[in-house]
């Protein structure tokens, strides 16, 4: 800090940075839009930059699966016999279900249409756990919207410009997702705690949970279409219930941004849908 | 008459590759390598950067570009907005004060520098995200995060120093 010029500049730089985290606070649609005609401006440059490293992993991930390919097709083989089984009892389920479905008069949910996306960044290190899509409002995406791979839920779409997204993942500290246990319909919510481990919290009492269970969407609160597969119960112990996500944040190159037509209670609310759940502890 | 004005144009174009080589940096810090386990540990590549240039070549990180570089780290990783602008600046603000004591020392006092200042922006960081959030952020991730900065500093240094001596020598 030799002259008063630079004494002044950097004080006045602090005082922007101070004021950019409290606006942030008060006014989160401003430094909101802020941000997103940020990443939006920067997104074909990620996009660019990404395609190297999808054809490089492309062609490692090629030469790993010649090399297991023996392993790979008895593993397949053993899952194919089972999932036959499988098949049999869904459809028989589906008839039984249909007639049941049919006696109730029970009046179907909107039809679900989606929007596939590339992920083009993955950002924040240990601070924040989310990803930046190449899709934006003129595909549909809203923000709110439930967001998943072939293996589950991944995460919900925190903010959204016109050419690109971004999507919070289910592991992040303000991820705060109503669920139930699939068997027993024990509600909680998982809330995300940067680990790869979310936790189950805000269990009724007495409630039983036991390892592998599984884990799914509840769709209280609207957020989230019910049923969408989220992971399974890793540990049950006295600091907490961990659930492992189905989906491996590392490997998903492509997503699909569901669109229920839910309103939800992120809309309402838009000042980070976290906060209000975890005052309520 | 016309060879000065090329002369300054040159000379200008140099003094902005500190700030522009960051800002590079801040974007391939955020691309997603798909490698496993990477992302929640991906270091603060652009905190090396603000580091380095505060050391050797203040005149040419000035505290504005470091306003920017922290705003840009910000919009891209979804932290608060505000936060790395300020962890930037203030780690920039510490060096520059200590900036007689820095010049001229080995690289290795240089280096140990870089690992008392991340040391103090991660644990400043922690602090403020988990107070800005929901809950507490690991700290083990930090952890991993902040060794795998200090470890890779004496690589992208190297990288600086030799575009010092080659590009920046002229100006």
């Amino acid at each position: 800090m030799r002259t008063l010029a630079q004494r002044f500049a950097f004080v006045a730089g602090m005082l922007g940075a101070v004021a950019l985290i409290v606006l942030g606070r008060v006014d989160v649609s401003t430094v909101e839009t802020a941000r997103q005609q940020v990443v939006d401006a920067a997104a074909p440059i990620l996009d660019a930059l990404s395609q190297p490293v999808v054809t490089v992993n492309r062609l490692v991930q090629e030469g790993q699966e010649i090399l297991n390919i023996r392993s790979e097709n008895a593993q397949l083989r053993a899952d194919r016999e089972r999932l036959m089984q499988w098949q049999a009892a869904a459809r028989r389920l589906e008839t039984e279900n249909q007639t049941l479905k049919g006696l109730l008069n029970f009046q179907p949910g909107p039809a679900v249409s989606y929007v596939s996306a590339r992920v083009v960044a993955d950002t924040g290190g240990a601070f924040v756990h989310s990803l930046i899509l190449t899709t934006g409002t003129d595909a549909g995406v809203r923000k709110g919207q439930a967001v998943v791979t072939g293996d589950g839920l991944i995460g919900r779409v925190a903010s959204v410009g016109k050419l690109a997204a971004r999507l919070l993942l289910i592991t992040d500290l303000n991820s705060r997702i109503p669920v139930v246990i699939e068997q027993t319909r024990v509600r909680a919510i998982m809330a995300g705690n940067n680990t790869n481990r979310p936790k189950l919290i805000h269990l009724p009492t007495g409630a039983v949970i036991s390892k592998g269970d599984r884990v799914v969407t509840s769709g209280h609160g609207g957020a989230f279409p019910p049923g969408l597969p989220i992971g399974m119960v890793s540990a049950v112990s006295d600091t907490g219930i961990e659930v492992q996500p189905f989906v491996d944040r590392d490997s998903v190159e492509y997503v699909r941004i569901l669109d229920y037509g839910l309103e939800g209670i992120i809309r309402d609310l838009p000042s980070a849908g976290g906060t209000a759940a975890s005052r309520r502890k | 008459m016309r060879r000065t004005v090329w002369h300054r144009m040159d000379a200008l174009s140099r003094q902005l590759t500190p700030v522009l080589l960051t800002l590079v940096l801040v974007i391939v810090g955020v691309v997603a390598f798909h490698v496993p386990g990477w992302a929640r540990v991906a270091p603060l590549l652009s905190l090396l950067a603000v580091y380095h240039w505060a050391v050797y070549r203040p005149d040419l990180m000035p505290v504005y570009a470091v306003f920017g570089i922290g705003f840009l780290q910000d919009a891209l990783a979804g932290t608060p907005m505000g936060l790395f602008t300020l962890l930037y600046l203030m780690a920039y603000g510490v060096v520059v004060s200590q900036q007689r004591f820095l010049t001229g020392k080995a690289f290795f006092v240089v280096w140990i520098g870089f690992v008392l200042i991340s040391a103090g922006v991660m644990a400043l960081g922690w602090i403020l995200i988990s107070a800005l959030s929901a809950g507490v952020v690991d700290p083990e991730a930090l952890l991993f995060q902040y060794l795998l900065g200090v470890g890779l500093y004496p690589m992208v240094a190297r990288l600086f120093l030799s575009w010092q001596t080659r590009i920046l020598r002229p100006v």
